[in-house]
């Protein structure tokens, strides 16, 4: 039953409303993926632990709640900084010394680091599927005519806030300047006296931040699990080659259109054929439009 | 490649089908022959993902896709329409054959490669997934359950040594396809592919062509230990054909063991299907063997990238022995 019989009752409420569902899960996407295309843009590695970094930085939020009761929002304030020291000293002491040679190598200890967290995950926190709850996770806002979840709005606005000063550092700061000169031409950086290496680290380190924080903007609205990361590794792969591997407005304009599938794809198609939608425009990009909309041809 | 290091060969192949077939009367205990069904099981799919990412350097993360048709393939031939299940290995084989040709196919025609080709075979499986567990005719998310009539010409066997043969029977297909991949002309292109793309295609190989075969070929066998699997556990559901466990599992015994190579797969496979078994027996903790495998892939990348095996010809070489094939 591909069509569930919702036609009659489909009318522009619904549509918009389905919209605004997926503009806001968007926006978390976007934070996830701009980690990913960083790492990629920099690094030219692609990061396949990201999903299961991204589960580890919510159990940290979820336990920071329930051991310390500190507020998810709040954890923003840890858990960034957190994650990006967590990457820095990841790629300092592992990844930086293993990663040469071949992409796939790259490839390969990614995969290897994010069976190693997922199942060290399963061993410490058990299987189970664990959500928070917080004073405002029911509270609802209202957009004209329209209801939303006011955590979702929050999410959605922070994911956007905290995208736009991550654009700004890497824009104007110093350390963005050097983070771009690296991803532009790595041997001209060290030339200029640029320690490249120790840029790798930060631009791995900045990857992760921003899995801290989506991990704080998603736990009032999603749950977590040691298995949580592959929900999300497909999407924010998705959302980088969507947009185009490296590129920030990509990611943008991705995460929105991967959240708006989503959303449509759930309302057209049910629940569970409705998650084809992802997959199926991953397969199309990569098959006929391999840079993605914003990324330069290869 | 010189003649005594082929005597060598055979005399280790034989060895070890020796000690294969005694296995089960040596230890005829259901926990040991269990043990040698999954061991050998994992061989089987990780010499089919190996004689693709190994042997033709085409990385697949998604493997579990061919696994998966060929489960529902045999599966759905014989509940829906009554097909005997030794006819659904060949038809299991077929449905692998063909998912390899369309991910191939489409996947090489459109230039990709590495890491590329690794995501988009990731990104296959879970449309597969999806789809077996929306539509009404694979048995959605409830999966299919083979009804249990155990007769040796139903595919089911009283004891479970009757699936040891069967799935060594396989290890051995595979594995002789294997050892034709190291000798003949089609194993060098696809060697020649591996190492360097356009060097082979400078060389006049058609690198298209060579890699669909051997994804076509790949994806066959993969296809059968679905069918195998789907026998012996009775059940199939979207998650266990096409989930991402497999994939994983198939990629971590043939890089531990060594890609590439003849024993590599089998070598990883006993390593996992043992790692997983101890943890079971000795501590009880969910994901430990995984989080050693885990490790174990890095280090081996990282320290010893022709896998486990190259501790063993090393030893070999040592001894005077010239280097096998395997």
């Amino acid at each position: 039953m591909p069509f569930p019989d919702r036609g009659t009752r489909l009318d522009l409420t619904i549509l918009v409303s389905a919209a605004l569902n997926g503009l806001l899960i968007g926006g978390i996407y976007t934070l996830v993926a701009s980690g990913l295309t960083l790492i990629y843009g920099v690094l030219h590695i692609i990061n396949f632990a990201h999903g299961s970094m991204l589960m580890l930085a919510m159990f940290g939020v979820y336990y920071l709640l329930t051991l310390l009761r500190v507020d998810p929002y709040l954890s923003l304030l840890i858990m960034t900084p957190a994650m990006f020291a967590l990457g820095y000293l990841l790629y300092r002491f592992l990844i930086g010394k293993l990663a040469k040679g071949k992409d796939e190598n790259i490839l390969l200890i990614t995969l290897g680091l994010s069976i190693l967290i997922e199942n060290l995950a399963l061993m410490f926190f058990k299987g189970d599927t664990r959500t928070i709850s917080v004073s405002y996770s029911d509270t609802m806002v209202e957009l004209g005519p329209h209801l939303v979840s006011l955590p979702k709005v929050i999410s959605f606005v922070a994911a956007m806030a905290l995208c736009a000063v991550l654009g700004l550092v890497i824009r104007h700061t110093d350390v963005g300047k050097s983070i771009r000169a690296v991803a532009k031409e790595r041997v001209g950086a060290r030339l200029v006296g640029i320690d490249v290496d120790r840029v790798y680290a930060i631009s791995y380190g900045i990857g992760l931040a921003t899995l801290g924080a989506a991990a704080c903007l998603l736990m009032p609205i999603f749950y977590v699990s040691p298995s949580t990361g592959h929900v999300f590794v497909l999407v924010a792969f998705t959302v980088v080659v969507l947009g185009g591997m490296g590129s920030f407005l990509g990611a943008v304009v991705g995460g929105l259109i991967v959240g708006l599938t989503e959303s449509f794809g759930g309302l057209f198609l049910g629940e569970s054929l409705g998650q084809i939608g992802i997959s199926l425009i991953f397969i199309l990009i990569l098959l006929l439009r391999p840079s993605g909309l914003f990324g330069a041809r290869q | 490649m010189n003649p005594t290091g082929r005597g060598h060969d055979w005399l280790l192949h034989g060895v070890l089908l020796a000690v294969a077939i005694a296995f089960p009367f040596v230890l005829p205990s259901p926990f040991w022959v269990n043990f040698g069904v999954l061991a050998l099981f994992y061989a089987f799919i990780g010499q089919s993902w190996n004689i693709a990412g190994g042997f033709a350097g085409q990385l697949s993360f998604g493997h579990v896709v061919f696994f998966g048709v060929g489960c529902y393939a045999s599966t759905i031939l014989q509940l829906r329409f009554g097909l005997n299940p030794w006819l659904g290995l060949p038809a299991s084989a077929l449905a692998g054959g063909l998912m390899g040709f369309v991910v191939a196919f489409l996947s090489f025609r459109a230039g990709l490669k590495g890491s590329y080709f690794a995501l988009i075979t990731l990104a296959f499986a879970e449309v597969m997934r999806i789809l077996t567990n929306s539509v009404e005719f694979t048995g959605g998310g409830l999966g299919l359950l083979i009804p249990a009539r155990p007769a040796a010409s139903n595919f089911q066997f009283a004891e479970r040594i009757g699936f040891y043969f069967v799935i060594l029977a396989l290890t051995v297909l595979s594995i002789a396809v294997a050892v034709w991949l190291k000798r003949s002309r089609f194993g060098a292109q696809l060697a020649a592919i591996r190492e360097n793309e356009d060097a082979a295609r400078a060389l006049g190989i058609d690198v298209f062509r060579e890699k669909v075969k051997v994804l076509i070929l790949s994806g066959a066998l993969c296809g059968m230990g679905g069918a195998f699997f789907a026998q012996y556990f009775l059940y199939i559901d979207p998650m266990i054909a096409f989930g991402v466990d497999k994939s994983v599992e198939m990629l971590l015994v043939s890089m531990v063991g060594g890609a590439g190579t003849v024993y590599g797969p089998l070598i990883g496979a006993v390593l996992l299907a043992g790692i997983g078994d101890a943890a079971r027996v000795l501590t009880n903790v969910q994901g430990l063997s995984l989080v050693i495998y885990g490790a174990l892939l890095v280090v081996i990348i990282a320290f010893l990238p022709n896998g486990l095996i190259d501790l063993f010809q090393r030893l070999f070489r040592r001894r005077g022995g010239s280097r096998g094939g395997a």
